[in-house]
This record gives C-alpha cells, sequence and structure tokens, in this order.
C-alpha cells in the first residue's frame, strides 16, 4: 500500500536542510546520506548525493526525471557478478 | 463486420466479450462502454448494428488509450526507469522480476523457458 498523500512524501529530515542550505549558497558538493528511503524532490536536480548501499556511497547525479522516485532506487545494495568463474564456461563448452 | 481502434474483429462473440480483444480495454472497461452506449453485452459482434458500432467506436477512440499507442506507452515507461539507473530498470534490462518475487524458484513468465546450467565436474 502506498503512502497516504495527506502526509506528503517523506524527505530526510536532516538531508532537506543540508540541501536547503546548499541552494542558498548555491554550494554542489557530493552529500553523503544514508536515507535511501528518502522521497526525490525537485530541489535536490542538480545536485550529487552519494547515496549509501551498505558498503560505500555511491554518487548519483540527480535529474529531473528522477524526482518522485526514492534515492535507493539508484544504488543497488548486491553485488552478482555470474555463477561460476572463466575456466569453468570453458570446459563447460567441451 | 465491427471493426474498432484498427484491426480487430472477433464475430461470434458477446460484445461484452468481444472487446477485450482490444489492447487496453479489459473486461471492467468493456461493460462500462456499453452501459454509456446502452448496447446490450450479450448481443453478438455480427449482430450489432451500424449505429451501435460507431458509439462504441466513439468512445474507444476518444477515450482510451488502446493498440499501439498504449503499447508505446508502456514501453516509454520501462525505458526511462532504465535510463534514469533505477533498480526497477536494472531487473527489465536483465529480464528479471521487477516487483521483488523470488527468483529461486519460479519467475519463469520474466526468465523464460529453463536454461540449465548445471555443475561441472573438475578436469
Amino acid at each position: 500500500m502506498s503512502r497516504s498523500t495527506k502526509k506528503g512524501p517523506y524527505v530526510d529530515a536532516k538531508l532537506l536542510k543540508k540541501i536547503e542550505t546548499m541552494n542558498a549558497k548555491n554550494d554542489k558538493r557530493v552529500l553523503k546520506t544514508w536515507a535511501r528511503a528518502c522521497t526525490v524532490i525537485p530541489d535536490m536536480v542538480g545536485h550529487t548525493i552519494g547515496i549509501h548501499d551498505g558498503r560505500r556511497h555511491v554518487p548519483i547525479y540527480i535529474t529531473e526525471e528522477m524526482v518522485g522516485h526514492k534515492l535507493g532506487e539508484f544504488a543497488p545494495t548486491r553485488t552478482f557478478k555470474g555463477h561460476g568463474d572463466k575456466a569453468e564456461r570453458s570446459t563447460a563448452l567441451k | 463486420m465491427a471493426r474498432i481502434a484498427g484491426i480487430d474483429l472477433p464475430r461470434d462473440k458477446r460484445v461484452e466479450a468481444a472487446l477485450p480483444y482490444i489492447y487496453g480495454i479489459g473486461l471492467s472497461a468493456s461493460r462500462k462502454i456499453l452501459t454509456r452506449t446502452q448496447v446490450d453485452g450479450d448481443t453478438r459482434v455480427r449482430d450489432l448494428t451500424e449505429d451501435e458500432v460507431a458509439r462504441i467506436r466513439q468512445i474507444v477512440d476518444t477515450e482510451y488509450r488502446v493498440e499501439g499507442d498504449l503499447r508505446r506507452e508502456v514501453q516509454l515507461n520501462i525505458k526511462r526507469l532504465i535510463d534514469i539507473g533505477t533498480y526497477r530498470g536494472l531487473r527489465h534490462r536483465r529480464g528479471l522480476p521487477v516487483r521483488g518475487q523470488r527468483t529461486k524458484t519460479n519467475a519463469r513468465t520474466r526468465k523464460g523457458p529453463r536454461r540449465t546450467v548445471g555443475a561441472k565436474r573438475k578436469k
């Protein structure tokens, strides 16, 4: 079930404050955050946000199209490199 | 011959069941259209009068996004998800389920026919 419209979008309070001060100063630094559940709002467009993926802060440049999505959608939390290694794959061909 | 929204014409079915042959119109939309046009859903398509067909076509053409247009819209939505680098876009690209379903088993609709990988013996 989706969030009640009455509440408005969930925006991390701390992050919002930082974005606002940065906008006021025309500052463009990479902003690290752990708030993956935070909705992307128009104010964030043009910033680069380091979104935590559990290990690193993945720098993501926010564009207009991303508004309305959650930050976490842009920083995958899993690394899957496929099953088996090259040697195994080449023997499988024989 | 009833030809609505391009190329669709299933003749021997009841109208209510025939309209869903149009991509973008399901049973519930079909029923809504029929009540609004005052057409009995139990009449066969071949028994429809010209006028009834015209009324149905009028509503479908003006108020519903169907067939090619709808398919294109869906494709654009998917393309957008891929282009902005979302997790959902990634799942579309890989052909895996998008909404968090399990993939250890099942998920065959998205993954297609089984391709056995199998364990390899050491040489």
